[in-house]
């Protein structure tokens, strides 16, 4: 599944024990992708290879990140994986939507891979319909977390420092009293789905999403980068504006379509 | 969510298709529902084709028929048209019975289109077929009018290419997109159309014709594949 980039004379796989791989979940608004791009944006990270996998809708471009004419040419796909090592961190980009039938093999193979190359957890980024919250979840905060038991074991405490929420459970049958509470993410695409396997493979992997609307999704996608960094700390945190810090990649100019025609005024 | 005289209904969203439907495991009532579709695909084709299941693609080339050993196709350059407009700027401007023959074929059904086994189809069909160069036979060309459907682009590419010695292989992928699709800072309208636009790799060293697809335009589906 994942191709190394030819990097010259060093053909070697990178190494990524020990990493923590941050990846997003293609979900509504596509909130944690936007994120990642931040992340990878703002940390100017090295793209290290790619996943060649038929899960995922094909597309191609340019460098999403370019910030000038010598690096704007590099092709992009639709599953890239970029690295830090000196925050040992490697963060995979989704860029398509899934095809009909692929979330479960695609989770299989990530899981696999995320065994294989020894990460020590996985941070998933995500949302959920804002319209499908219950009462009580419409006051408070929209964010909210969920943890895997073995990555509980290591960093619950530090959730309760911060004075997280965690993802509620709800009802199996609304209405009904006495059954199961089970986990439901609305909108959330794989993220119930990966979430449940890594429980069962005893991965470490961490929920982070964001109750949100399909709109313009670039705030929620700084506020959900800013709750990461609240754990992970992966650039300082400063008192003065919330948004700046983070570096706004070139490719989200004209998300919402193109200069309108002289002509109309 | 809009609400239409008292209804409500819920809005497409951008991440795509419904996850629940997606996650749920397929009851054996669904089984057998999609088990009748298929039935009923094979009954409107008029005589069972057991060796097409709904959604898999064959590549057929004519070599295969005469019971040849399946040996990689050697290939210098490949030159492959997506959609109509590039499938038919071919027809109009390279191909021609004297210095091309039809190599192979793809067989395909989706909710959009089929294309069959014939290589004698009309500019109207939907059709996916191969030719190669008389003078140079590892001159590869592929006129693909067809929809390749989403599930079957990543199976044309194994196929096709699996066919193919790959070493020393130089691309070449011809297609068009609207206009309107295209993102700029001043509006499509005034914009002079059609013009052309490249991406490449960076292991593509020769010149290249016209511009580079500037940020933040994406090319997707079997094009990008």
């Amino acid at each position: 599944m994942f191709i190394p980039c030819d990097r010259g004379g060093d053909s070697a796989a990178p190494d990524f024990k020990g990493f923590t791989l941050l990846m997003p979940a293609v979900s509504v608004g596509n909130v944690g992708q936007l994120a990642i791009d931040l992340v990878i944006s703002t940390l100017d990270m090295t793209k290290v290879g790619y996943f060649y996998t038929d899960c995922l809708v094909p597309m191609v471009g340019n460098n999403p990140y370019a910030t000038a004419e010598e690096n704007s040419t590099e092709l992009s796909i639709n599953a890239e994986v970029y690295s830090l090592p000196s925050k040992k961190l490697v963060v995979l980009q989704i860029r398509s939507p899934f095809i009909k039938n692929k979330y479960r093999p695609f989770c299989e193979t990530l899981l696999s891979w995320v065994k294989s190359s020894k990460c020590a957890r996985v941070v998933l980024l995500s949302s959920s319909h804002a319209y499908q919250r219950d009462d009580e979840q419409l006051l408070g905060t929209p964010l909210r977390y969920l943890l895997t038991p073995d990555l509980e074991k290591a960093v619950g405490g530090r959730m309760k420092e911060l004075n997280w929420k965690e993802m509620e459970k709800v009802a199996a049958y609304p209405g009904i009293s006495d059954t199961d509470k089970v986990l439901h993410i609305p909108g959330g695409g794989i993220t119930k789905l990966l979430f449940t396997e890594s429980c069962s493979e005893g991965i470490q992997m961490a929920v982070l999403l964001k109750f949100c609307s399909e709109g313009d999704n670039i705030p929620d996608a700084f506020v959900l980068v800013n709750y990461l960094n609240e754990w992970l700390q992966l650039i300082k945190n400063e008192v003065s504006t919330v948004q700046s810090k983070w570096k706004i990649p070139s490719s989200w100019r004209l998300l919402f379509g193109n200069g309108l025609p002289p002509a109309l005024f | 969510m809009a609400t239409f005289f008292g209804e409500v209904v819920v809005a497409p969203s951008r991440a795509g298709l419904d996850e629940e439907e997606e996650a749920r495991e397929e009851t054996p009532e669904d089984q057998e529902i999609r088990r009748e579709i298929e039935k009923k695909r094979y009954r409107r084709r008029g005589r069972v084709r057991l060796e097409i299941r709904a959604r898999e693609i064959d590549v057929l080339w004519t070599w295969q028929a005469g019971g040849c050993a399946e040996e990689p196709l050697v290939c210098s350059r490949f030159i492959v048209a997506i959609g109509r407009n590039a499938a038919a700027f071919l027809s109009s401007f390279i191909l021609d019975s004297v210095c091309w023959e039809v190599v192979g074929v793809v067989k395909l059904w989706n909710e959009w289109c089929r294309t069959s086994s014939t290589t004698n189809v009309l500019p109207t069909d939907s059709f996916c077929l191969f030719y190669r160069l008389i003078s140079d036979p590892t001159v590869l060309l592929c006129q693909c009018s067809c929809y390749v459907a989403e599930d079957q682009q990543f199976q044309w590419l194994e196929k096709v290419f699996g066919s193919m010695q790959k070493k020393g292989l130089q691309v070449t992928i011809l297609s068009t997109c609207p206009v309107a699709d295209y993102k700029t800072q001043e509006s499509t309208l005034t914009l002079v159309s059609p013009f052309l636009k490249a991406l490449k790799t960076k292991e593509f060293q020769e010149e290249v014709c016209c511009p580079l697809l500037e940020q933040p335009n994406i090319v997707r589906d079997l094009p990008a594949a």
